[in-house]
């Protein structure tokens, strides 16, 4: 797995007719090879804006994305245009991300699969792409829907399948094409309570299995809590990072029952500690919204 | 009304009487869904047309020349499937016109189609194109008959490069927005599981504008029925369209009935043809 470094990247986005807006303000994060990072913050934050550019989808207006191998003298590339990535050299041992990758996977909240496919087929988009043998991706499909537990769903159209269950089969069509950096931005976000309960569980499985680098954007304060090692808070106008966390609860997800530690005291704590942060977030956005709509 | 009594089957599919998914409804009107299909007064206006139409020709209330009698029309149609209609096959004169239909849908598609996605995803073809395309959309084929006979005369080529035309501007604009209805993060997605431009283009751009593709080529079918007849009315001598005006003039108002319902019935059956093929083919449309 690669290293991520974030460096000093800031997202200023110019509207025709209207202020530019600052949703990200000098973001600076670096992301060990095998981590698993949360972020949590008010609704226009700059969480979405910050997976796209680290994705390669949007250019940041400075500062840049750096994907570097842990060895010592391993490479590392910057991402900045469409494919150049891979392989591209830009210091002497780091890659700048230029562009989309298949070293940086996406998960996206709904709607990307491509319902013209059937399941097994989207998961094997990647693969094939790729130009892999056709016997190599079997094997990688069939073991990953049944991590998933889709096997006997292979062969439907996506579009037949429940939300839960298509974002399942998004989970698996990113793993297959084994990615060093996997980007989730609310993937769990359009699912009931309970599904989503089983589907934090299935990430932290497959985190577990995989060990990838793996960003996680969601809404739900819980959620950040129980699955990110580490945990960043963003705060708006402009778009920074308010506060971090290291937490031990995604590692002691993988033994005791999720219930028994979301019910502890110390994830309660920590959970209303937070909460209240972004409350108070939210208050001072609204407050100003108000003030400008009486002023 | 749960408790009430169940509508006779034949109620049901006459569509006098709810069925089993308009019964479950409370709103009805405002929700076309909930609206029954009425078929049994479909086959009363059907039926009260026809014996109309026997009643004003039998009585002598009609003239002939206006409109012929409803048994006249049988005979000529027996007539006309025997002995052809001006030493040419009542069957070719229809195949003839349903041929060039699909020879212009086809060459329209054939190009049209590439040059909807180009005027899609590069901006050199989008700004080329695009002026020629607005001027040339809001002009009806048909006024373009003129000056495509000073061209190429008569004979099928003319015909079949005004069909061609007639589709051709139909299939850029359904393909340019086959390509402009792509859904970002599709595309996205396929970028990061590492596809080349190619490949988007022809796994995730083509599959994702089929829909909008065949909506085009439905609709191309359907406005070169029209233009055809037209274009075979002015000049042709064979096809279904010259073969009402070869009949006017010869007062054979009978015949000219007959071309009219042919007309139709094949209109119809091409939509619904086009229908069941889109069913088949495209099954996940509106699914994403
Ligand atoms: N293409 C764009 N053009 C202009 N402004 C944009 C654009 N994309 C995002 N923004 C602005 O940037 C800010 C951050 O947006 P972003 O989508 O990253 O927020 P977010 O944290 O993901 O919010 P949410 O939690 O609602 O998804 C917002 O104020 C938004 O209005
Ligand atoms: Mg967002």
């Amino acid at each position: 797995m690669k290293a991520l470094s974030i460096k000093d990247v800031s997202m200023v986005f110019t509207v025709p007719g209207g202020d530019p807006v600052r949703a990200l303000d000098h973001v600076s994060l670096d992301l060990q090879p095998g981590e698993l990072m949360s972020v949590l913050g008010p609704s226009g934050c700059g969480k979405t804006t910050l997976l796209n550019i680290v994705a390669g989808f949007l250019s940041p207006t400075a500062g840049r994305v750096v994907l570097q191998d842990p060895e010592p003298d391993g490479a590392a590339s910057v991402v900045t245009g469409p494919g150049a990535d891979r392989g591209m050299i830009a210091d002497t041992d780091a890659s700048v991300v230029k562009g989309p990758g298949a070293e940086r996977g996406m998960v996206f909240q709904q709607g990307a699969l491509f319902e013209w496919l059937t399941v097994e087929k989207n998961v094997a988009f990647g693969p094939k792409m790729a130009g892999k043998p056709s016997s190599d991706i079997k094997a990688t499909v069939e073991h990953l829907l049944e991590t998933v537990g889709l096997q006997d769903f292979a062969k439907k159209p996506v579009y037949q399948l429940s939300g839960g269950m298509q974002q399942r089969v998004a989970l698996a069509r990113c793993l297959a094409n084994d990615p060093e950096v996997i980007l989730m931005d609310e993937p769990l976000g359009a699912l009931d309570a309970l599904t989503r309960e089983k589907m934090q569980g299935l990430v932290l499985r497959l985190w577990d299995e995989t060990r990838k680098t793996i960003i996680l954007i969601t809404h739900s304060v819980e959620e950040a809590l129980f699955l990110g090692e580490r945990l960043i808070v963003m705060a708006p106008r402009p778009g920074r990072i308010e506060r971090e966390y290291r937490l031990p609860f995604a590692k002691r997800g993988l033994n005791e029952s999720p219930r028994d530690i979301k019910a502890s005291p110390d994830f309660i704590e920590k959970r209303e500690e937070i909460l209240s942060m972004i409350w108070e977030m939210e208050e001072e956005i609204m407050g100003r919204a108000e003030g400008v709509g009486h002023g | 009304m749960a408790n009430g009594k169940q509508p006779s089957r034949w109620m049901i599919w006459l569509g006098l009487a709810d069925n089993s998914f308009t019964r479950q409804k409370t709103v009805k009107f405002g929700d076309a869904s909930a609206v029954n299909s009425g078929r049994g007064y479909g086959i009363i206006s059907v039926l009260a047309f026809i014996i109309l139409w026997w009643v004003a020709t039998a009585s002598g209330w009609i003239n002939p020349i206006y409109w012929p009698a409803l048994d006249a029309v049988f005979d000529r149609v027996g007539k006309l499937a025997n002995e052809g209609f001006r030493n040419v096959a009542l069957w070719d004169h229809i195949w003839i016109s349903v041929y060039r239909v699909l020879s212009g849908v086809v060459y329209g598609a054939v190009i049209g189609i590439p040059l909807g996605f180009a005027m899609g995803l590069w901006s050199v073809a989008k700004g080329f194109f695009d002026p020629i395309v607005e001027f040339i959309r809001p002009i009806p084929p048909l006024a373009l008959i003129p000056l495509i006979i000073l061209w190429f005369g008569i004979d099928e080529f003319a015909k079949i490069f005004l069909l061609a035309l007639a589709s051709l501007f139909i299939m850029i604009i359904a393909a340019r927005a086959g390509v402009s209805s792509v859904r970002v993060s599709k595309v996205h997605a396929a970028y990061s599981l590492g596809a080349t431009k190619l490949q988007v283009l022809i796994r995730v751009v083509l599959p994702n504008a089929l829909p909008e593709i065949f909506t085009g080529l439905r609709t191309a079918m359907g406005v070169c029925w029209g233009t055809v007849v037209a274009a075979e009315l002015v000049a042709a001598d064979r096809g279904i369209g010259s073969m009402i005006m070869i009949a006017k003039n010869f007062l054979n108002t009978d015949i000219v009935v007959i071309g009219i319902v042919i007309i139709g019935l094949i209109g119809f059956a091409i939509e619904i043809l086009m229908r069941m093929l889109e069913r088949k083919l495209i099954p996940w449309r509106g699914k994403g």
